[in-house]
């Protein structure tokens, strides 16, 4: 497996998985084609995707802290995730128009 | 060798895209990205039905890659611009492949497929269509290609840089976090590589960093002595060696493309674990 999968929301069993997944949106609409970078509790860079046609992204990700990193057309916004495992953390991030 | 001559941005592609004697190609970790819109004219190649062995673990040989690039219509003398998603992973990937057949004249677009979305620029879903031609490639030049033993007799020898994320470096990771975590059969790093993820030397928008930035992110490679990089699958670390090898013109660096799913799966060999 080294395609990325489609992004899409993970529902209840995620096994040992820490999932943090979630909806990019600009005004209110799911946003697609918006890139998603997860950065570790010091910033540093650990994956990225690129959000799905309705504005979904997901990571497999460790336990802990991480910061994720929206990039769209003309903006940057950061928001702040914590990781559980066995469990699927659901973020909004609302890009500025 | 400078920066020019390998690496070209957004505005030089969009200038060159209808010029017969540049070709754009598109490699993705996702090949079905190229379908839902692409560079006009540029063709697609798939790094992993493509420019890999079916049957055995290994790169196509010299002919399969000469009929691979025939059948996609690149010329010997044609200007190659590779691009693609995931900060051009992939297509850095095929850039050392490309220059390990000897390919004369290739460049990466700086910034690939993100910074060309970002910009908000054009793509298209046309398809594209080229004349097959007679091409003939090198033999591999492995003097940028590090194998298993090689890596082995490196530790403690020569520079080994791993450039994957932390927590894979540490071991707490068996794969970057957008994919499930499974291949190699341990988790951890080869003993005496130093950590330097390839991100660093990326900018957010996925172009490279300038060279002073590289130099200094690269400050404690002994350059007095040979250099491999290596990531979990050979796709990360060719962004590193584009760095090192194509930017900063270090010429002893090679790319471990077997890397940590060869390398964390091997009986006997050392591992070094920090978590």
């Amino acid at each position: 497996m080294c395609g990325a999968p489609a992004q899409e929301l993970l529902s209840s069993d995620v096994g040992d998985e820490a999932v943090v997944q979630g909806i990019v949106s600009r005004g209110g609409l799911p946003l697609a084609g918006a890139y998603v970078r997860l950065l570790d509790g010091s910033g540093e860079f650990t994956a990225e995707v690129r959000t799905s046609d309705n504005g979904v992204f997901r990571f497999f990700a460790a336990p802990g802290n991480w910061t994720l990193r929206t990039l769209a057309q003309g903006a940057s916004v950061d928001t702040s995730v914590s990781a559980v495992r066995g469990e699927a953390v659901i973020a909004a991030v609302d890009v500025p128009a | 060798m400078s920066r020019q001559d390998v690496l070209v941005d957004a505005d030089w592609a969009q200038a060159h895209l209808t010029d017969p004697k540049v070709v754009f190609v598109e490699v993705d970790e996702d090949v079905s990205a190229y379908d839902t819109g692409h560079l006009a004219g540029a063709v697609r190649l798939d790094w992993k039905t493509e420019l890999q062995d079916q049957v055995r673990r290994d790169f196509v040989s010299k002919e399969q890659f000469e009929e691979l690039l025939s059948q996609k219509g690149i010329g010997n003398d044609d200007t190659v611009v590779l691009y693609g998603g995931n900060n051009n992973w992939f297509a850095a990937y095929a850039y050392w492949y490309f220059t390990l057949y000897g390919h004369a004249d290739v460049k990466l677009l700086d910034g690939g497929r993100k910074k060309w979305e970002l910009d908000g620029r054009e793509l298209t879903t046309a398809e594209t269509t080229r004349d097959k031609t007679s091409y003939t490639a090198q033999e591999q030049d492995t003097s940028i290609r590090a194998f298993r033993d090689e890596t082995i007799a490196a530790i403690g020898v020569k520079n080994l840089i791993d450039v994957r994320s932390p927590d894979e470096f540490s071991g707490k990771l068996l794969a970057p976090a957008h994919l499930p975590q499974e291949q190699s059969q341990r988790a951890g790093h080869i003993p005496t590589a130093i950590s330097v993820p390839w991100s660093k030397a990326a900018n957010d928008d996925g172009t490279f960093k300038s060279d002073e930035e590289l130099r200094e992110l690269y400050k404690d490679l002994d350059t007095s002595k040979e250099t491999i990089a290596y990531c979990r699958i050979g796709e990360r670390s060719s962004h590193t060696w584009f760095a090192l090898h194509e930017l900063l013109g270090e010429s002893s660096v090679k790319n471990y493309d077997g890397s940590w799913t060869e390398y964390g799966s091997l009986v006997g060999v050392p591992v070094e674990k920090d978590v």
